[in-house]
């Protein structure tokens, strides 16, 4: 196990290297002076000739590919060309709220979600199955702005259960932080839901037709026994796979809720970069992302070995 | 004195469709306490649907019409959810046919043993369950029952997944096993010793047994009554003296005919130039035990032999011998790590590219399951016709090919048109033979072609090869476990245990005169008694 973890982190290198290297291109080949972007639009030629010189662009391409590299392996990814700091400390101050608002969701999903599935596979054609399916559906077709501000109009400025926007620390406040992170985290996983509720039962519907469920059935005792402990498992290697195909597109919707939400994390940030053509912290996050896919990748390997016996890398 | 266990009255099962056709129609049946009872009969007769609604595990899309099934005072048709969990595993339980897939591949041996403790008898603490289940371990005779108690179901052989699957259904010493087909899936040896087992095991455990079978020989060794199944109905039920020695019904007559007989041929005279010339083939492979460690298996080991042009070598053996190992060297699927394969005089170690694809073209293989062994969205013609277009040959005379070659199989030619499923198991091996010969190829390698059918379409299959190989003349490699089979096809035998050739000479010296004592072993566990004279 900890060799896999090994050969895998060794693995990512040369992932990282090829982002990297596309990270580097895209700045450097994509139409129009980055120098002029960087300074600005009213920036005066000796303005954007000195932006030119700090970036390093008026060395020649290779040169620049190397400093950029070298810099990068020594976690100098730039300063920002907003706020002048370093890049690596926005994203790091970042990352909180980011990471709670995920963690919420996923935990919120998988424990909703795969439930959900194996209910409707077991009771296939029935009405519990129609419901589940229904808001498989729903969750699909209706887009998660959508969601996230019906949920926002109904509960949380109609009702007034819970705040209407914004981020509180766990650490400073749990249930604060709980109440704020409740309503971005149903609209992220409404999405992640339907895919997962499906799937599962799809995986399921197809496992309760194999050889040993008859098997277990013959042995007597309840048939609820027979879709936790026989189907479920077997269905684990698919479900996990979506899981963590879904994580990854997780980010995608981080940024939407997050602006929906007014939740300072990665999202805003990104959307914030991009506007504000700042370069450097569009490629830090970039990376970040990047890594964070391979993580993800690695986590996943690990938990086929743990839920499938039969796979061994 | 002895007591019924199961008294099945007037049993009809019919498919849940309005007006539709009842599979199972008016079956009485009796097991008694300590005998083997035995139900024979094809696939499709019904015989296995009946014992499912024993457990009330009807397949989908059947229902009960009526009849009574009574399971040690206990009325099965109408019992609910909470008596079956009652009884399921208690009071009866079955050993099904497939060990492959008959246990949970995720969970421990030892847990889905221990699952039957833990639901009949929830107060059993941990420490005696693991007994019990080691003990029942070692009483289906499991190596090393410790470590099988550990082991993950792909970690062990069929013939040990099927012991798995029998001390499951012996866990709570039930009234009534009904063991569905326990043995087809195993070779001879495996057979001859689990079917002991059942034997001992009854006369321990005071159980009634129903077993259910299409192999007679089965039958001739263990059965003491006999029920013999056809389009659904019991046509014929005795002792399994009388039935075996007078059959009353012609279905019955023809079921025990169709058993292969000893019919030995006169091997061809040797030739100069082999077409299949193999010396001292090697190959090792490397796999992981379930205690972790890394294994070394030789799967070929010092092998030699030769096949002439237009003969049939039969490779007999059982399951982990090297027998498919062997086919697959020859298909040129895996390379010997030592020894030299000529084969149409030249070094087949040594192609690539084209003179690979020119080869494999010229040896083809027909596979074990045909159920599984054809693409089940694609139309038969297209199987048929697409390997001959591949290798350059003109639509119309791959089609025309194909044609020629489902006449000679006695399949219609419209069958072109249709998909896999819509044929029985025979009618699907004959087409996977006419798609091998569409290729026109020099090498027919056939991979326990026959294991998977009916004696009756298994007699057929084998007329069919034979008919095949006077005509296109190809030379044939036979695999098969039962040796049977093999005295009716095979000119020589090669006999193969543990990646080694303990034997190899003409097919009727192999039987009547085996020299090792392996072959002896293999040929003894045969079941039935078998008169070793030539039939005509």
């Amino acid at each position: 196990m900890a060799r896999l973890i090994f050969t895998r982190l060794l693995a990512a290198i040369p992932v990282m290297l090829v982002v990297a290297t596309f990270v580097f291109l895209l700045l450097r080949l994509s139409p129009g002076d980055p120098a002029i972007v960087i300074a600005g639009e009213h920036a005066s030629q000796q303005q954007i000739e000195s932006v030119r010189m700090a970036l390093g662009l008026d060395q020649s391409l290779v040169v620049q590919y190397v400093l950029w590299m070298s810099q990068m392996a020594s976690g100098d990814f730039g300063n920002s060309v907003l706020s002048r700091q370093p890049v690596l400390s926005l994203i790091a101050d970042r990352l909180e709220p980011t990471l709670v608002l995920a963690t919420v969701t996923i935990i919120l999903t998988v424990l909703l979600a795969v439930p959900m599935g194996a209910i409707a596979a077991w009771n296939r054609d029935g009405w519990r199955d129609r419901v589940v399916m229904t808001f498989a559906v729903i969750g699909f077709s209706v887009p998660s702005f959508v969601i996230g501000y019906t949920l926002v109009l109904l509960l949380a400025i109609n009702a007034k259960l819970l705040p209407v926007q914004g981020y509180v620390s766990p650490f400073a406040d749990p249930w604060g932080s709980l109440r704020h992170v409740i309503l971005p985290a149903i609209t992220l996983s409404i999405v992640f839901m339907a895919l997962i509720s499906r799937v599962t039962r799809a995986s399921i519907l197809e496992i309760l037709g194999e050889d040993f469920i008859r098997t277990a059935r013959a042995k007597g005792g309840h048939e609820k026994r027979i879709l936790w402990k026989h189907a479920l498992p077997n269905a684990a290697v698919s479900i996990v796979t979506v899981i963590g195909l879904g994580i990854a597109t997780l980010i995608s919707g981080v940024v939407v809720t997050e602006s929906v939400f007014n939740i300072p994390g990665l999202g805003r940030l990104t959307i914030d970069a991009i506007q504000g053509r700042d370069y450097p912290v569009v490629q830090g996050l970039i990376l970040v992302f990047s890594f964070v896919y391979v993580l993800i990748n690695l986590t996943i390997d690990i938990i086929y070995l743990i839920v499938d016996p039969r796979i061994r890398y | 004195m002895d007591e019924p266990i199961l008294e099945i009255c007037n049993l009809s099962i019919g498919l849940n469709a309005p007006a539709g056709k009842e599979v199972v129609d008016d079956v009485s049946l009796t097991v008694w306490r300590r005998k083997i009872t035995c139900l024979i009969g094809e696939s499709g007769s019904g015989k296995s649907v009946t014992s499912s609604a024993v457990m009330k595990l009807l397949p989908g899309g059947l229902r009960l019409v009526g009849g009574q099934i009574l399971l040690d005072g206990h009325e099965m048709t109408g019992a609910n959810a909470e008596q079956l969990a009652d009884l399921r595993g208690r009071v009866v339980s079955m050993v099904f046919q497939e060990p492959l897939t008959a246990l949970n591949p995720v969970m421990r041996v030892g847990d889905q043993i221990g699952e039957l403790l833990k639901i009949h008898r929830p107060k059993m603490g941990s420490q005696e369950r693991k007994r019990r289940i080691l003990e029942l371990l070692g009483d289906v005779h499991l190596p090393d029952p410790p470590a099988t108690l550990m082991a993950f179901p792909h970690q062990l052989s069929g013939g040990q997944r099927q012991r798995v699957v029998i001390a499951m259904a012996l866990a709570l010493e039930p009234a009534l096993i009904i063991a569905d087909e326990p043995t087809t899936a195993l070779d001879v040896t495996t057979q001859a010793q689990i079917l002991k087992l059942f034997r001992e095991l009854m006369t321990r455990h005071e159980s009634g047994i129903l077993l259910i079978t299409h192999d007679f020989g089965v039958v001739t060794e263990v059965a003491d009554t006999v029920y013999v199944m056809q389009n659904g109905q019991v046509v014929e039920h005795g002792s399994a003296a009388d039935i075996l020695k007078a059959p009353q019904h012609p279905y019955t007559r023809s079921l025990i005919a169709a058993v292969p007989k000893y019919r030995f041929r006169s091997p061809l005279p040797p030739s100069d130039t082999p077409l299949v010339s193999a010396h001292d083939l090697e190959l090792t492979y490397t796999t992981r035990g379930f205690t972790g460690r890394t294994r070394q298996v030789k799967a070929l080991d010092k092998v030699s032999f030769n096949i002439d042009p237009g003969e049939v070598l039969g490779v007999v053996g059982e399951s982990g011998s090297g027998k498919s190992t062997l086919a697959r060297t020859l298909m040129l699927f895996e390379t010997p790590d030592n020894g030299q394969l000529q084969v149409f005089g030249e070094d087949a170690t040594k192609l690539r590219g084209q003179a690979l694809r020119r080869y494999r073209a010229d040896v083809q293989m027909v596979f074990q399951d045909p159920f599984k062994s054809l693409n089940p969205r694609r139309k038969v013609g297209l199987s048929l016709t697409e390997g001959p277009i591949e290798n350059g040959v003109s639509k119309a005379e791959a089609v025309g090919r194909a044609h020629e070659l489902l006449d000679r199989v006695s399949l219609p030619r419209d069958a072109m048109n249709r998909f896999p499923h819509e044929f029985s198991g025979g009618q699907r091996q004959r087409i996977c033979i006419a798609r091998a010969l569409a290729m026109r190829p020099r090498l027919v390698i056939a991979d326990e072609a026959v294991s998977a059918l009916d004696v009756s379409v298994q007699a057929q299959v084998l007329a069919l090869f034979e008919g095949l190989k006077n005509d296109f003349g190809f030379a044939m490699l036979f695999i098969t476990h039962d040796l049977r089979v093999a005295s009716n096809i095979c000119d020589r035998v090669l006999v193969m245990h543990r990646g080694r050739v303990v034997e190899v000479g003409p097919t009727q010296t192999i039987f009547t005169a085996p020299q090792a004592a392996y072959t002896r072993e293999l040929i003894n566990a045969i079941p039935g008694e078998w008169d070793l004279t030539p039939a005509a």
